[in-house]
C-alpha cells in the first residue's frame, strides 16, 4: 500500500469511520433521567438501577482528580453515554450487520478467533454484538457473555461480586461508570478448569461525542486458569470521546490470571479506565499492557494481595506521540505474608507526547516477607517529548525486600549512525531501536498483538513518510 | 583499473575544529590501502566521514565513489552504494538480534528481498569461519559482546553484507593475537579484485598475511607520506617522530 503525506500519522485500519448508524443514541449530558432511561431500556433488576443511581451520586459529590493530566477538556454536557448499535447480540459473524462486521474484518477479530482465541466479544459502542465460547469450554462450565446477559442469567454471582472490587466511591469517573456502564464481558472459570486459549473482547466506539463505559467482571475459581485479552480502538473525530471502563477481577487460591491490553484509541480519546483485582492465596494475577492511543489516558491497575503468596506481574509499555499525555502505572497493595510484585515498565515518548509512569506500593505491617521489584525504562526520541516517572512507596514492615530502578534515555545519535552506515534510513534505524527497546514487553503480548505493537511502532515513526 | 574511492582537497571540521586540512587518497578496484598516524592525526575522522557521519562537518572538498560525487548522500545511501565501515566501538542495539539485524541490513543495501535458507547457511558458515559461537546470531546487536567479539561481529557483517569498499577503522585494536588473526582471515576472505579495502591501524599485526599496496602516514590531518607495505614495518620500529618533524 503507497504511503501518503498526511497531516496526521497514518493510522489506516483503525481510523475507519462508520456513519453514525445508531439504532438509539442517549442525547448528550447526565442527569437522574439518563440513567433511568438506560436501566430501562436494559430492564434491569431494581438493584442494578439502585448501583447506578449511586454512582450517579458520587459522580456528583466527587472532585475531578487535582493531580495528573488536565482534563478540562472534558465536558459531560458534550457526551452521549449511550449508543446502541443498528445490530442485536449475535451468535454468528454472519448475522452481524455488513458495515460493522466489516470493521471488526479489518481489525482482524474474526480471523484471530479462527486462529488463536477459545472466545470471542465483540463491542461496538454500546453494545456487544457479537459473542462466542467453545463449545468444550461452555461443557466444562466456564461461562463468557456480554454483560447484560450475564445479568440476566446469572443474576446472583453478578450480584455478589459486582462493585466490589472497585466501589463507586474510587473516584469521579468510575462513579460516572457505574452510573452509566453498557456492554463489556462476565467471565467466571470454574475450579480447577484451565482455559488454555484466550478469550478476548474487542471494544469499538464509532460515535462520535459519545462514551463506552464496558464493565468486565471476571472471576477465576480455585487453582483455575485463564488468559483474557481486551483490545480497544476508535477512529479520530474532532471533538472529544470518552472511554470510562471499568474491570473488576478476582483471583482465587491458587488460580492464575493474565489480563492483556492493547489499547489503540485515536487521538481525540480520553481513557479514563479503571481496573482492579483482588488475589487470594498463592494466586497469580500477571497484566500485560500495550497503551498506544488517546489523547489523555489515565490508568493504573491496582492489584490487592490478599492471601499469602499472592503474585502479581506488570508488563507494560505506553507510545507517546504527538498531542498525547498517557499517564500510566500500576497500584499495589501487599496485604498479606509472602507476596510478591515485580514491574517492568518501559515508555516511549516523541513529537512532545508525554509519558508518565506512577508507581504506588503499599506493604502492610501484616505483610512480612514480602517482595516488590519495581523497573521502568523510559526513551525520548527528541528533546521536547517528556518522560516521568513518579514512584510512592508506603512500607509498613521491615522484613521487606523492596527494590526501584528508573532509567530514562534519549535515542542516541550514534546508534542512528551506526545502523544507517548498514544501509537502513533514519526512520527505519529510529523504528528498529523503538522496536528492539519495546522487545521484552511484545515478547508478553499475544503473537497477533506482538505483530500490531510492531506495526504501530512503524507507523508512529515510518508512517508520515512518503 | 577501475576508481573506487577518490577525496580530492577534504577539509573536515568537528565543531569548531579543523581535522582534516586537505587530505587526498585514491583507492582502486582491487586494492589494499593502510593509513598509520598518531593519535589525534584524523583516521577516524576520515573513516566516519566518508560514511557521512554527522558529527563531522565537510568545509571544503569532494569525494567521489566509483566516479560519483557523493558530497550530499546521506550515510544509508552511501552504504546502499556500497561503502561499509568496521566501527571502531560498535554500538549496542537491546532487543534486536545479530541474525534479524544483518538480514535487514542485507534486504537495505541489496534492494532485494533475501532467500532465507541461503542466508542462514551463509551466515552458519561465516560465523564458523570467524571462530564465533553460532549462538551469537540470536542474541541482541553486540549487547554484552566482549571487545573482540563486537570487532568479529563487525566482519561477520562486512563479510555478509558483500560491500564494494570495506572501511576498517581500529578493528585489531584491544584484540588478542587469535583475534587479529581471525580479523585478518576475515578481510582475506573478502577481499578480491572488485572490491577495496581501507584499514586504519596503529598496528602492523594486521597486516601480516595480507597483501597491502599502500601504505600511508596521516599527520595532522594530512598524508604526508605514501610507500608500499614495508612503510608499516618501518612505522612499528621507529614511531612518527621523525614524519611530525617533517610536517
Amino acid at each position: 500500500m503507497a504511503k501518503t503525506q498526511v497531516d496526521d500519522i497514518n493510522r489506516s485500519i483503525y481510523n475507519i469511520k462508520n456513519e453514525d448508524n445508531y439504532s438509539f443514541k442517549m442525547k448528550k449530558g447526565l442527569d437522574e433521567s439518563i440513567v433511568r432511561q438506560i436501566s430501562k431500556m436494559k430492564n434491569e433488576p431494581k438493584w442494578m438501577l439502585e448501583c447506578r443511581l449511586k454512582g450517579l451520586e458520587m459522580f456528583n459529590k466527587l472532585d475531578m482528580p487535582t493531580w495528573g493530566p488536565d482534563l478540562s477538556c472534558l465536558n459531560m454536557d458534550d457526551i452521549s453515554t449511550y449508543v446502541r448499535p443498528k445490530s442485536n447480540l449475535n451468535s454468528s459473524w454472519n448475522d452481524v450487520p455488513e458495515e460493522i462486521k466489516n470493521t471488526f474484518d479489518l481489525l482482524g477479530i474474526p480471523e484471530a478467533e479462527k486462529k488463536s482465541l477459545a472466545g470471542v466479544g465483540a463491542q461496538y459502542d454500546s453494545e456487544v454484538v457479537y459473542h462466542s465460547l467453545q463449545e468444550d469450554l461452555l461443557k466444562k462450565g466456564v461461562i463468557y457473555t456480554d454483560f447484560e446477559t450475564a445479568v440476566r442469567e446469572h443474576e446472583e454471582i453478578v450480584k455478589e461480586y459486582f462493585m466490589k472490587c472497585v466501589p463507586a466511591e474510587d473516584h469521579k469517573f468510575v462513579a460516572l461508570h457505574y452510573a452509566v456502564w453498557s456492554g463489556g464481558s462476565f467471565v467466571y472459570v470454574p475450579k480447577g478448569v484451565d482455559v488454555e486459549i484466550p478469550l478476548q473482547s474487542y471494544f469499538r466506539l464509532n460515535s462520535p461525542e459519545s462514551g463506552q463505559f464496558e464493565h468486565t467482571l471476571i472471576i477465576v475459581d480455585e487453582g483455575a486458569n485463564l488468559h483474557f485479552i481486551e483490545g480497544c480502538s476508535a477512529p479520530k473525530y474532532n471533538k472529544v470521546n470518552l472511554h470510562a471502563g471499568c474491570v473488576e477481577l478476582f483471583v482465587k487460591e491458587n488460580a492464575r490470571l493474565r489480563y492483556s491490553t492493547i489499547e489503540n484509541w485515536s487521538k481525540n480519546m480520553l481513557n479514563l479506565n479503571t481496573k482492579k483485582v483482588m488475589v487470594e492465596k498463592n494466586g497469580v494475577i500477571e497484566w500485560v499492557t500495550g497503551s498506544f492511543g488517546s489523547r489523555i489516558s489515565m490508568l493504573y491497575p491496582m492489584s490487592i494481595l490478599k492471601g499469602e503468596n499472592a503474585k502479581m506481574e506488570y508488563t507494560g509499555i505506553s507510545f507517546a506521540g504527538e498531542g498525547q499525555n498517557l499517564d500510566t502505572g500500576l497500584k499495589v497493595v501487599h496485604g498479606a505474608k509472602n507476596t510478591a510484585s515485580v514491574v517492568s515498565s518501559k515508555s516511549i515518548s516523541k513529537s512532545g507526547g508525554i509519558a508518565t509512569f506512577r508507581s504506588n506500593v503499599i506493604v502492610a505491617p501484616e505483610a512480612d516477607g514480602s517482595k516488590s521489584n519495581i523497573s521502568c525504562e523510559s526513551l525520548m526520541l527528541d528533546d521536547w517529548s517528556v518522560s516521568d516517572t513518579i514512584p510512592v512507596s508506603n512500607i509498613q514492615t521491615d522484613d521487606v525486600e523492596f527494590s526501584h530502578e528508573a532509567k530514562i534515555g534519549k535515542i542516541s545519535d550514534e546508534a542512528i549512525f551506526y545502523l544507517m552506515s548498514r544501509g537502513l534510513s533514519e526512520e527505519e534505524a529510529k523504528a528498529m531501536i523503538v522496536r528492539g527497546f519495546a522487545s521484552p514487553i511484545s515478547k508478553e503480548l499475544p503473537v497477533e498483538y506482538a505483530a500490531e505493537m510492531n506495526n504501530l511502532i512503524n507507523l508512529e515513526l515510518e508512517g508520515a513518510i512518503g | 583499473m577501475d576508481n573506487l574511492l577518490e577525496i580530492k582537497n577534504l577539509h573536515v571540521s568537528a565543531g569548531e575544529k579543523e581535522i582534516l586540512k586537505g587530505l587526498n587518497l585514491k583507492i582502486y578496484k582491487g586494492e589494499v590501502h593502510v593509513i598509520m598516524g598518531p593519535n589525534g592525526a584524523g583516521k577516524s575522522t576520515l573513516a566516519n566521514v566518508i560514511l557521512n557521519n554527522p558529527e563531522y562537518t565537510r568545509t571544503s572538498g569532494d569525494v567521489f565513489f566509483e566516479g560519483d560525487n557523493i558530497n550530499d548522500l546521506r550515510t544509508d545511501e552511501r552504504a546502499k552504494k556500497g561503502i561499509f565501515m568496521s566501527f571502531q566501538s560498535p554500538e549496542e542495539i537491546p532487543g534486536i538480534s545479530v541474525q534479524n539485524f544483518i538480514k535487514s541490513a542485507k534486504v537495505a543495501v541489496d534492494g532485494k528481498p533475501v532467500r532465507i535458507f541461503e542466508y542462514k547457511k551463509k551466515l552458519e558458515q561465516t560465523m564458523s569461519d570467524l571462530n564465533m559461537n553460532k549462538e551469537y546470531s540470536s542474541r541482541d546487536l553486540n549487547v554484552g559482546f566482549s571487545g573482540g567479539e563486537k570487532k568479529k561481529n563487525e566482519i561477520l557483517q562486512m563479510l555478509m553484507l558483500e560491500p564494494k569498499l570495506a572501511i576498517l577503522d581500529e578493528t585489531d585494536s584491544g584484540l588478542d593475537v587469535d583475534a587479529i588473526k581471525t580479523v585478518s582471515k576475515g578481510i582475506n576472505m573478502y577481499h578480491n579484485n572488485n572490491n577495496g579495502v581501507l584499514i586504519i591501524t596503529h598496528g602492523t599485526k594486521i597486516l601480516e598475511n595480507l597483501k597491502v599496496d599502500y601504505v600511508h602516514i596521516l599527520v595532522d590531518g594530512q598524508i604526508i607520506k605514501t610507500s608500499d607495505g614495508n612503510l608499516a614495518k618501518e612505522i612499528e620500529k621507529n614511531g612518527y617522530e621523525s614524519y611530525k618533524e617533517v610536517k
